[in-house]
């Protein structure tokens, strides 16, 4: 008790708290969608287009959150506008456009490194981020632009899951399922570019896709899959971040460990589960062709 | 004159499916329980008149007359590619008629889409899809609504509505389970119960029965005849095969070289009716068990894409 208080005094570990929880909730909650919708693949270009971005404004001598906002937005429409079937259904494979778009920002991200002169502390700031040293001013940065984020996710919510799971249902009953695709993938490219500035390009992959692949793994509620999926991110990094606090380790191997050994039981226990319950005679079970 | 009008007779042919539901003794729409859904003066649900389609140059079917009496069980037959579901996007108002016109439950097509539920043509859904059957039937119910479903009374209706659209289809024993992991006749089932879920005057239903074996196609069919009578919704269903449905059709729409015929099974499904329709000889037999085949039908994209160039 007295090692919480002790940690809690010191305003960076607070922050790093803070900040870590509102990247947990956003993650979660956008990721649980795109784990659903099978943009998975689409999530982790986005979130690398955040590297190029912020080394690019670094290198014109602007914030790195013009290069994270401008590379991840700009990626987002990329992806979306220029496959016309991207996230339309969920039938299809990902398209070649976002393996494109991720060969060609991971170079870029490397010449302006390169043109940079640039130390490796900062690349490696750049693909792992820090929990440590977030300021107020960051803290309410974050929690606004993600705060909008879970609000539109919100607001899209239904008809978003219902052009997920049933495209052409959808468009008859009047969802633009289009515009909600190419919506989602910006919503998701504003805040992977917010919470990349604190996870890194890197890390907040990790946390978009493992809780709510994992959340997925044991629920097939939506509701509570997000709740479960938000309460594994926000158990996850907090444990990192006092974990971090205690060993010479970094916050983000702690995060991805963690997440990993939770979608591992997850899956295991689902297996085990299967295996024993099996009660379904095997002539229903068997969907002809 | 254009060359599309030589099919010999072709207006004599398309019948309308008679204005009087005594006509034919499946139709149950005297029943009272039925009549007030349709708000009184409706006689068809479905009403199309010289209705054509085409996609660039090409015709893919026209002088297309088409009536559905409210309350009874229509299949859409015909060979692949004549166009059966288009005549489905056509009704639902998501494909436009190049000439002609069509009204659906006495309105032009796709203003009614709120009575409409649709089942579309699909293979399954993904094995790995982790959400309850009984999330998707709530789909069909409120879907599209922004915004998050809160607790309160409102939900509560919802839900109710979502189970009663379950019972409707027997699938209580396995809604509650992943829908990537039930059978192709329980997925069947529960879509549709999504398209019920919001008590439909029209059911528009796109091969529902394609990758089910014959038992269940019978099954499926006979519950969509049932869930017709006792709720008096109209039912278009487009099938590849007549014959495991045949038993609880009230009409027919066959589809083929460009041109439609609708009227009862006994009527439509001859070797007389389905000749005209063709434009050349076909015969239709029925087998020593009762199933019809029909035996000589070119195959449509090549008669028909010739006839209509230039």
């Amino acid at each position: 008790m007295s090692s919480v208080r002790q940690l809690l005094s010191y305003p960076f570990m607070v922050n790093a708290l803070r900040a870590g929880t509102i990247v947990a909730v956003v993650s979660a909650t956008m990721g649980w969608f795109m784990v659903l919708r099978r943009q998975t693949f689409a999530g982790h270009t986005l979130s690398l287009v955040g590297f190029p971005g912020a080394a690019g404004a670094i290198l014109l001598g602007l914030s790195p959150a013009f290069g994270y906002f401008g590379f991840c937005g700009l990626a987002a429409l990329v992806i979306g506008s220029a496959d016309p079937q991207a996230g339309t259904s969920l039938y299809r494979q990902e398209s070649a456009i976002i393996g494109t778009v991720q060969a060609m920002a991971i170079a870029i991200g490397f010449l302006f490194v390169g043109l940079y002169h640039g130390n490796l502390n900062g690349l490696t700031g750049l693909l792992f981020g820090s929990f440590l040293g977030i300021t107020n001013a960051q803290v309410v940065a974050l929690l606004v632009v993600a705060g909008c984020a879970v609000v539109v996710l919100g607001a899209i919510a239904r008809p978003l899951l219902f052009a997920t799971v049933d495209p052409e249902v959808a468009a008859a009953a009047g969802v633009p399922v289009r515009t909600l695709a190419v919506g989602f993938l910006l919503l998701l490219g504003v805040a992977v570019a917010e919470t990349a500035q604190i996870t890194g390009a890197l890390l907040v992959f990790a946390l978009l896709v493992l809780p709510p692949a994992t959340a997925q793994v044991m629920t097939g509620r939506p509701a509570l899959g997000v709740v479960l999926s938000v309460a594994l991110a926000v158990g996850v990094t907090w444990a990192a971040v006092i974990a971090a606090y205690y060993t010479p380790y970094p916050t983000g191997a702690f995060i991805t460990t963690l997440s990993f050994a939770a979608y591992a039981l997850a899956r295991g226990a689902r297996l085990i589960s299967e295996r024993t319950r099996s009660t379904r005679p095997l002539a229903a079970a068997q969907i002809p062709a | 004159m254009t060359s599309d009008r030589e099919l010999p007779g072709s207006e004599a042919i398309a019948v309308g499916m008679g204005v009087d539901p005594g006509v034919h003794p499946g139709a149950h729409v005297d029943e009272p329980t039925a009549l007030p859904k349709f708000r009184g003066a409706l006689q068809q649900a479905v009403r199309a008149r010289d209705a054509e389609v085409r996609f660039g140059n090409r015709i893919l079917w026209d002088h297309v007359d088409l009536d559905v009496v409210p309350g009874t069980f229509a299949a859409v037959l015909g060979p692949n590619g004549a166009g059966k579901s288009t005549l489905l996007k056509v009704l639902l108002g998501l494909q436009p008629l190049a000439a002609g016109r069509v009204e659906v439950l006495g309105a032009p097509a796709g203003r009614e889409r709120r009575c409409i539920g649709y089942v579309p043509q699909r293979k399954s859904f993904d094995r790995t899809l982790r959400l309850r059957g009984i999330d998707v039937v709530r789909l069909g119910l409120d879907g599209g609504r922004w915004g998050v479903p809160v607790p309160g009374r409102a939900n509560r209706e919802a839900r109710a509505s979502v189970e009663e659209a379950v019972r409707l289809v027997s699938a209580e024993g396995f809604a509650q389970r992943p829908i990537g992991d039930l059978s192709g006749g329980e997925q069947q089932r529960l879509v549709v119960a999504q398209a019920l879920v919001r008590g439909p005057d029209l059911l528009l239903l796109d091969e529902p029965l394609d990758n089910l074996d014959l038992a269940n196609q019978g099954a499926v069919a006979k519950l969509i005849q049932r869930i017709s009578r006792e709720r008096g919704v109209t039912v278009v269903m487009v099938a590849h095969d007549v014959n495991p449905i045949l038993p609880y059709l009230d009409q027919v729409v066959y589809v083929a070289a460009g041109h439609a015929v609708a009227g009862v099974p006994s009527e439509v499904i001859t070797t007389e009716t389905l000749s005209s329709l063709y434009g050349a000889r076909v015969e239709v037999l029925r087998a020593s068990d009762g199933r019809l085949v029909v035996v000589g039908a070119p195959e449509p994209p090549a008669v028909h894409s010739d006839r209509h160039a230039q």
